[in-house]
């Protein structure tokens, strides 16, 4: 005692403190672990930590809005949700724009597809809006031709567009599109806006430098020869509407100064419907509040959607609220692939108990037959064992076969074996059940039959000696077979998919339904996620009632 | 009834035989009395059916053939937790779910022993093995000692009459092993309880047991108090199974009474006395123990035989010497001489010769 209080740390022979030179000498056992581990570790990080956390992720990403329509994004913070009526005509002139882009780089119909989750009919508005947006332009364009041809010649566009000074919109657009594509979009465009032009043309210069960049990069052409996209004589059109720019251009005298003032003095000629009309013209949904109520709800980055839906909740307009009936299904599908999990691990535990302990308890020959019986299931493919279950089940099959031909069943009224909860918890029970006897038994064969004969030996009957005894002891095998057979179960999908019917599926078939069908991944990771954590709060409540050293595999 | 010897027979085996194929006979013909109170201990090598007997008596395995009385009343169709033994287990058996006291509780329990009185005898039954303080602790916690005390007090907590117990000091250390010999048949006695006990040490049969039964091949070889078991073995199996023993083999020369001369094989003639030998010209195993050949000639009878002897080998033990001798050609005869201020200490190479009371030299069959 008055050592440590004398003298402080503990030295080492040679003086230095003792944790550090135990810490050296440990070192290099630590690294010979960590490199032997290293491989797995990789493969498991590279291969399985990384994809679930990725997967995880999109539960809440929700880039896409804003990603594909980011004008759009930023001018309808304005709008006001409780308003019943359509955004103004700014929010649609940026629709235009940014639609027309998401076309060209085929991003709407990724869009449409993810709003659709939301609200149906969505899926089919962009599709459509995507494919006529061009019209739009053309009513300008073909106009602006005839008043001047110029407005047909792309050198005519490059040398009124081209300058100096615009780097910084270049590269503000070139971002833009970077997040559309989610690429790289690097290179050299061969096109700067001239500042005049962004000061004079704000909407025309923006989309020609959309047009320019798409040009230069990803068709690989040059600029200077390419006729600029619909969008652009759309968008000298929004310009134009601009009573300051008209008058701007009165002052300006740099190149396309003429046909510029050409255009001015026949403004009559130009379209005069608003793109607000233009859009309800494409498709009247566009005028439906509800519409921009959703594109407004989902545009931020991240949004709680996912797993409301998952809940059975939607992020309305004003917060959330529940779905309606009709749409509600999640919190059944989670209850019941709980509720048949339970069934599911107390049936294996009534079925494999027995065997467990004849396994544990037989000569060792005979136990060993008995065990290949136990292992053979786990040789043959889960497919075939399914699809075997569905020739015993079904109604004209083995087992109502049997009963009918025993005269235990009317040939009228056939069991229903299959396609329902029934057939789910049988299918699995026998799928799962190794999963309860290997744990089982390799606990009961470490209790020693010597325990028995004391028990009897001490004046208790065969069931009591049993029941506070044996039982017990076998305790801990239980609680590892549950949880084994349990946590499999809730996420057991080919079984309950091929015997379940409609009424037996489980909550990972939905989630496989939209990995694969309806490629919701978003839902599908939130849903997961959602069986993440029940999973892991059941097993915290485990081992908060059983506890987890309880649990023993064997030894 | 039929024979009177077994009216004061608590446990009888008779005529009792237990094979598990249908093929050898693990227990052959046993015959057993044993008197209230006594402490007998079944001794062999593993195999030689002891055990079985034990499990028989606790209903764990069935007499194939004989019947097995417990105070005059047969048990062979009585099941094991009727017939009221206390039994200890080579492992003790201490159930690891429970506690101490609750282990000690289970007997009472099935009983259906009211819970003051349960927790009187539980306490008195702890106390006895001065395990008093452990009543809340597990098995685990507990040394292999303490475990084997809590083992005795619960076979012996419900007042069984009859005590059965299966090598219960095999796990321990020696000087723990000889502390619990001790211990045991003190309280064995003091409770007037009769005891059944399996071992396979010889050491810990002949300190605790009021009689011994040597097993081998299913069978009893003999059946006595321990100090007769040492030093009139009556066959050869018994008195090399029992203590140390050297052995000659040789062939009957002359039998006057009480006494033979033996013409070992390579023509010496040693004396001594004939136990299961009938007639001269049979052959037979001497068997003589280490302490009681003598090497002084003066203290030997007048007339007797000596053998010529060669040391090959001086073992200073502390307490004895040991010396391994050559002796009628072989390299294996020991002898043990006690650590006396004028004992002589013998140098390897050393020719001595060697003798023997005729009475300490047992001829048994070959």
């Amino acid at each position: 005692m008055s050592d440590s209080t004398e003298t402080g740390p503990v030295l080492a022979a040679d003086g230095s403190p003792l944790k550090q030179s135990l810490a050296k000498a440990l070192r290099r056992e630590k690294m010979r672990a960590l490199a032997l581990i290293a491989p797995l570790l990789f493969f498991i990080v590279l291969t399985f930590i990384i994809p679930i956390l990725s997967m995880l992720f999109r539960s809440v990403e929700n880039q896409i809005v804003s990603d594909t329509l980011p004008g759009t994004v930023a001018a309808i913070q304005d709008w006001d949700t409780d308003s019943g009526d359509a955004p103004d005509e700014i929010v649609f002139q940026h629709l235009f724009i940014d639609l027309f882009n998401a076309d060209e780089a085929k991003e709407h119909t990724k869009l449409g597809s993810r709003l659709n989750y939301e609200q149906s009919g969505l899926s089919s508005l962009f599709r459509s809006s995507g494919r006529n947006v061009d019209d739009i332009g053309e009513s300008f364009q073909d106009p602006l031709e005839e008043i001047d041809p110029a407005f047909e010649e792309a050198d005519f566009w490059y040398d009124m567009m081209n300058g100096a000074g615009g780097e910084g919109l270049l590269e503000e657009r070139r971002a833009m599109w970077e997040a559309q594509e989610g690429d790289t979009l690097a290179g050299d465009v061969g096109f700067v806006p001239s500042q005049a032009m962004i000061d004079l043309l704000p909407w025309t210069t923006t989309a020609y430098t959309d047009f320019a960049i798409w040009t230069a990069i990803e068709d690989e052409d040059v600029v200077a020869e390419e006729e600029p996209w619909e969008a652009v004589y759309g968008a000298l059109g929004m310009d134009l509407r601009n009573p300051e720019t008209v008058a701007a251009i009165a002052e300006y005298d740099g190149p396309g100064a003429a046909q510029l003032q050409a255009v001015v003095d026949n403004l009559d000629r130009l379209p005069e419907t608003s793109f607000r009309e233009a859009f309800a013209e494409i498709d009247e949904d566009w005028l439906d509040p509800e519409v921009w109520g959703t594109i407004s709800v989902y545009s931020p980055n991240y949004t709680p959607g996912y797993f409301l839906t998952a809940i059975d909740m939607k992020l309305g307009a004003d917060g959330v609220e529940a779905q309606p009936e009709d749409r509600q299904l999640y919190i059944k599908l989670f209850n019941r692939t709980l509720f048949m999990s339970l069934v599911i691990t107390g049936s294996c535990i009534l079925l494999g108990y027995p065997v467990a302990w004849l396994l544990a308890n037989l000569p060792l020959r005979t136990a060993n037959v008995l065990m290949i019986l136990v292992l053979l299931p786990f040789w043959t493919s889960l497919l075939v064992r399914t699809s075997a279950w569905k020739v015993l089940l079904q109604q004209q099959g083995v087992i109502n076969e049997i009963l009918v031909w025993l005269g235990f069943v009317d040939d009228a009224n056939r069991l229903i074996l299959m396609n329902n909860q029934t057939g789910t918890i049988i299918a699995m029970t026998h799928i799962l059940l190794p999963f309860m006897i290997l744990p089982l038994y390799s606990v009961m064969k470490t209790i020693d039959p010597s325990y028995l004969r004391a028990a009897k030996s001490l004046g208790a009957t065969n069931f009591v000696a049993f029941w506070r005894v044996y039982f017990p002891q076998s305790v801990p095998g239980i609680g590892a077979g549950s949880i084994l057979v349990f946590i499999l179960s809730i996420g057991y999908y080919i079984t309950p998919e091929i015997v379940g019917g409609t009424d037996g599926v489980f909550i990972s078939n939905r989630i496989a339904y939209h990995i694969s069908s309806s490629l919701n991944w978003g839902l599908a990771a939130a849903l997961g996620s959602i069986l993440l954590v029940v999973v892991l709060a059941l097993y915290w409540l485990y081992d908060r009632i059983v506890g987890i050293d309880n649990v023993k595999l064997g030894g | 009834m039929a024979d009177g010897a077994s009216n004061d027979a608590f446990v009888e085996f008779e005529r009792v035989q237990k094979s598990y194929d249908g093929e050898t006979l693990v227990v052959k013909d046993l015959n057993l009395e044993m008197p209230r109170g006594e402490f007998l201990t079944m001794l062999g090598p593993s195999g030689s059916g002891k055990t079985t007997c034990l499990m028989m008596l606790a209903g764990f395995e069935t007499a194939t053939h004989g019947d097995i009385r417990l105070g005059g009343k047969s048990i062979n169709d009585i099941p094991p937790h009727k017939r009221g033994i206390g039994m200890v287990f080579q492992n003790y058996a201490l159930f690891p779910h429970m506690t101490i006291a609750e282990n000690l509780s289970f007997p009472l329990e099935v009983r259906n022993i009211g819970k003051s009185e349960r927790e009187e005898k539980i306490r008195r039954a702890l106390d006895m093995v001065e395990m008093g303080d452990f009543g809340g602790r597990r098995p685990a916690q507990l040394s292999g000692g303490q475990q084997q005390r809590v083992a005795l007090a619960r076979a012996l907590v419900f007042e069984p009459e009859l005590v059965l117990m299966d090598e219960p000091l095999g796990a321990l250390d020696k000087q723990l092993r000889e502390k619990m010999q001790f211990e045991i048949t003190h309280l064995a006695h003091n409770l007037g309880i009769t005891t059944v006990y399996v071992t396979h040490d010889q050491t810990e049969a002949l300190t605790m047991s009021d009689r011994v039964a040597v097993f081998d091949d299913g069978k009893i070889q003999q059946l006595a108090a321990p100090d007769t078991l040492y030093e009139s073995p009556e066959n050869s199996f018994v008195a090399q199974f029992i203590g140390e023993n050297n052995t000659l083999e040789g062939t009957i020369k002359e039998l006057k009474g009480e006494t033979c001369i033996v013409a070992l094989d390579d023509g010496e003639v040693i004396d001594a006395k004939p136990v299961n030998v009938d007639k001269v010209g049979d052959r037979t195993l001497v068997s003589i123990r280490p302490e009681r050949v003598e090497i002084d000639q003066s203290r030997l009878q007048e007339g007797a035989h000596t053998l010529d002897a060669e040391v090959l080998e001086f073992i200073y033990m502390g307490d004895i010497f040991r010396t391994r001798l050559r002796v009628a050609g072989k390299d294996d005869f020991i002898i043990k001489t006690r650590n006396a201020p004028d004992q002589q200490r013998l140098q390897p190479g050393q020719k001595i010769k060697i003798g023997w009371l005729a009475e300490d030299c047992r001829a048994l069959d070959p």
